[in-house]
């Protein structure tokens, strides 16, 4: 099958002659508004809880009252060692079917969309955050961008197999529009806020 | 012309409009999403200018594609994805099933991919006994009542719950006249995550491929896409020529205008960016022409690739509203479809481009400023003029151009139109008249507006001149 060359034949005889320019992004991403208020907000608008900590402690007591430790918890973070395991990173990725919390950190957030950028690289492994039954991320409040434009500045030319913006639970709204949180991934989310 | 007898939108539209409770529901519904849109677009400062550089962005596209394809398939394999190109439905179908055949697997579970609905790809791979599943919600409930999507981006937009409960209730034994949505997407749950966790061959589309990087970008709200990509050992992914961008920074313009547009939501909850393979897995993206690069010659349709699907054009229009997307007998129904589907096949979808008011909501909504309903327009005179409308309508057509382009025949036709209305109404108000089918006709003016405005202008005239 070699119907590359015919593609590229047609669509260089069909493309239009003049080059349209590329738009200068510059112009984008000037909106201004209280980041951290409105990370919050939009949060909440789609389904997923902000919490404010101070430190690692905060978030191991959360997880603790809120959390069954006795089903399987997972992290990446070693300060978590405490209430989740660390050692799955090579397992079959089918086995984290039982997993009831995954927690790890995101590089950043966006304040317009409450998206969390994560790669594999602080995944762990791809399916992490999707396969648990409930998720938690982690992102210091300095990480937190206004808009996509800055969110993308930032990810530059960044390195990674893998990488996903996650912003609240998993849901879907196919059967009368009606929102239904937890469809196949993360029931609910959790964004601890750290100082 | 093509033979086999086609179900006219207009008639798959009165068989829809049968049920006048459920399409004043259906209507709503999609108004609400619409209005969503509205909501959310509003909350962006820089709205305008966000649609005004994504259409920009399109244009350079479109005016470079053939580059930005080969730069694109460099990156990629860099990055150690297999590229494959299909020229038609038929070859993109030989190509997947030619995948799984390879891997000797015979099962296979899918995310949402509209491209894959436009080469009917579920029906090749039954014939050659491969099981498909759908894993979207949506793709899942229409799947298993064997029809297609009614809508881009919401699938089963056209079903009730109590549909849905049926359906469920036959083939996945879920509670008779249980209809609570969160127990009925509970179930679907269930049953998906046991596919998500069998499958060795999982299928994606692409909403966005980046030429600069060699990755792409898939978008869902259920995750569904990252379950079974991430579990499987063989991610397809298949994309239509027309969805490459130049350079990931220009993410942030269409992730921005996507869901927003789509749905109201600030963003999809997962925008997943594919780039490599895991170790010792395989990912392939298939690279579609199937009529694209002809499109792409049409100077005037060509704007159409421009389009990112994400489902605003229809939720707004009166005409899509009210008829369902299955009237549209084309995997993209509403607007949009209705300018992609002639290019397909001319005497097949004749009828698509006449499913319009031709209001211009469709374009004052899409995000990358598609002059839809000016392409609405141009392809009704293309598809009369190469005789592809029905004899009626080319007939109706060709007399008004006469009637339109002479002063003398159309004073004549219009004083004689408001006698046959007056005197015989009879002639007008029939069966015959396809315009008298759903309305009133209005009564008729005693004087036509030019008499009006001969006579006024020639008063006001003179009162100036007092
Ligand atoms: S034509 Fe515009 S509004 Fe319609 S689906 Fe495409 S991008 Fe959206």
């Amino acid at each position: 099958m070699s119907s590359k060359g015919e593609i590229l034949k047609r669509i260089k005889a069909n493309q239009p002659q003049l080059v349209s320019e590329l738009p200068d992004l510059n112009l984008l991403g000037s909106e201004q508004f209280d980041v951290l208020e409105t990370y919050k907000t939009v949060l909440k608008g789609i389904g997923g809880d902000p919490v404010e900590v101070a430190d690692y402690n905060e978030i191991i007591n959360y997880i603790k009252s809120n959390y069954n430790l006795e089903k399987r918890l997972i992290t990446t973070l070693p300060e978590l060692s405490e209430i989740a395991s660390l050692d799955w990173k090579t397992v079959d990725p089918h086995s984290l079917q039982d997993v009831e919390l995954t927690v790890v950190k995101a590089h950043f957030g966006v304040a317009e969309n409450s998206g969390l950028w994560v790669t594999d690289d602080i995944l762990g492994q791809r399916v992490a955050p999707f396969i648990a039954q409930y998720l938690a991320i982690i992102v210091h409040k300095k990480d937190l961008v206004p808009t996509m434009q800055q969110a993308y500045d930032r990810i530059g030319k960044m390195e990674y197999g893998f990488g996903t913006f996650i912003a609240g639970p998993s849901k879907t709204a196919d059967i009368e529009q009606s929102l239904v949180l937890g469809a196949h991934g993360a029931r609910g989310l959790i964004v601890f806020l750290l100082d | 012309m093509s033979s086999e007898k086609i179900i006219q939108h207009s008639e798959a539209a009165a068989k829809f409009n049968k049920d006048v409770e459920r399409v004043n529901w259906h209507d709503e519904t999609l108004w609400f999403v619409r209005a969503k849109r509205d909501k959310s677009a509003h909350q962006i400062a820089d709205w305008e200018l966000l649609r005004e550089t994504a259409s920009q962005i399109k244009f350079n596209v479109l005016s470079n594609i053939h580059d930005y394809l080969v730069e694109f398939e460099a990156n990629a394999q860099r990055n150690g994805i297999i590229v494959h190109w299909a020229a038609d439905a038929k070859e993109h179908n030989e190509i997947v099933h030619s995948i799984m055949a390879k891997h000797d697997v015979k099962q296979m579970v899918k995310s949402k991919s509209m491209l894959t609905e436009e080469c009917h790809l579920n029906d090749y791979l039954a014939e050659k006994g491969i099981e498909v599943i759908d894993s979207d919600l949506g793709e899942y409930i229409v799947q298993l009542r064997k029809e297609p999507p009614s809508h881009i981006v919401l699938p089963a937009i056209h079903l009730k719950k109590e549909d849905v409960s049926e359906t469920f209730h036959e083939h996945l034994g879920t509670e008779k006249g249980n209809f609570n949505p969160q127990y009925l997407t509970e179930s679907a749950r269930q049953s998906l995550r046991n596919t998500f966790l069998t499958r060795k061959v999982a299928l994606t589309g692409v909403n966005f491929a980046v030429a600069e990087t060699g990755e792409f970008v898939v978008c869902t709200n259920e995750g569904n896409a990252d379950m079974g990509a991430h579990l499987a050992d063989v991610h397809i992914a298949c994309m239509g020529f027309e969805k490459l961008i130049p350079k990931r920074e220009h993410l942030g313009v269409f992730l921005r205008l996507l869901a927003r547009s789509a749905t109201g939501q600030p963003i999809t909850t997962f925008s997943s960016h594919f780039k490599k393979p895991r170790d010792g897995k395989e990912m392939h993206i298939l690279i579609v022409d199937n009529g694209r690069s002809t499109q792409l010659g049409r100077e005037d349709f060509r704007n159409s690739l421009k389009c990112i699907r994400c489902g605003a054009c229809m939720n707004t229009c009166p005409v899509y509203r009210r008829s369902g997307g299955h009237s549209y007998h084309n995997a993209v129904a509403g607007p949009i479809g209705s300018i992609l589907a002639p290019n397909l096949d001319m005497s097949k979808n004749a009828d698509l481009p006449f499913a319009s008011t031709l209001c211009g909501s469709c374009t004052n909504v899409c995000p990358v400023k598609i002059d839809i309903h000016d392409q609405l327009y141009k392809w009704r005179q293309v598809l009369v003029k190469e005789g592809h409308t029905p004899k009626a309508k080319t007939v109706a057509m060709k007399t008004m151009a006469t009637v339109l382009a002479n002063p003398t025949v159309f004073n004549i036709a219009g004083k004689s139109g408001r006698f046959v209305m007056k005197n015989i109404p009879g002639m007008v108000n029939n069966k015959m008249n396809k315009w008298y089918d759903q309305r009133e006709m209005p009564d008729v003016p005693e004087e036509s507006f030019r008499e009006w405005y001969k006579k006024n202008s020639r008063e006001s005239k003179e009162k100036g001149n007092e």
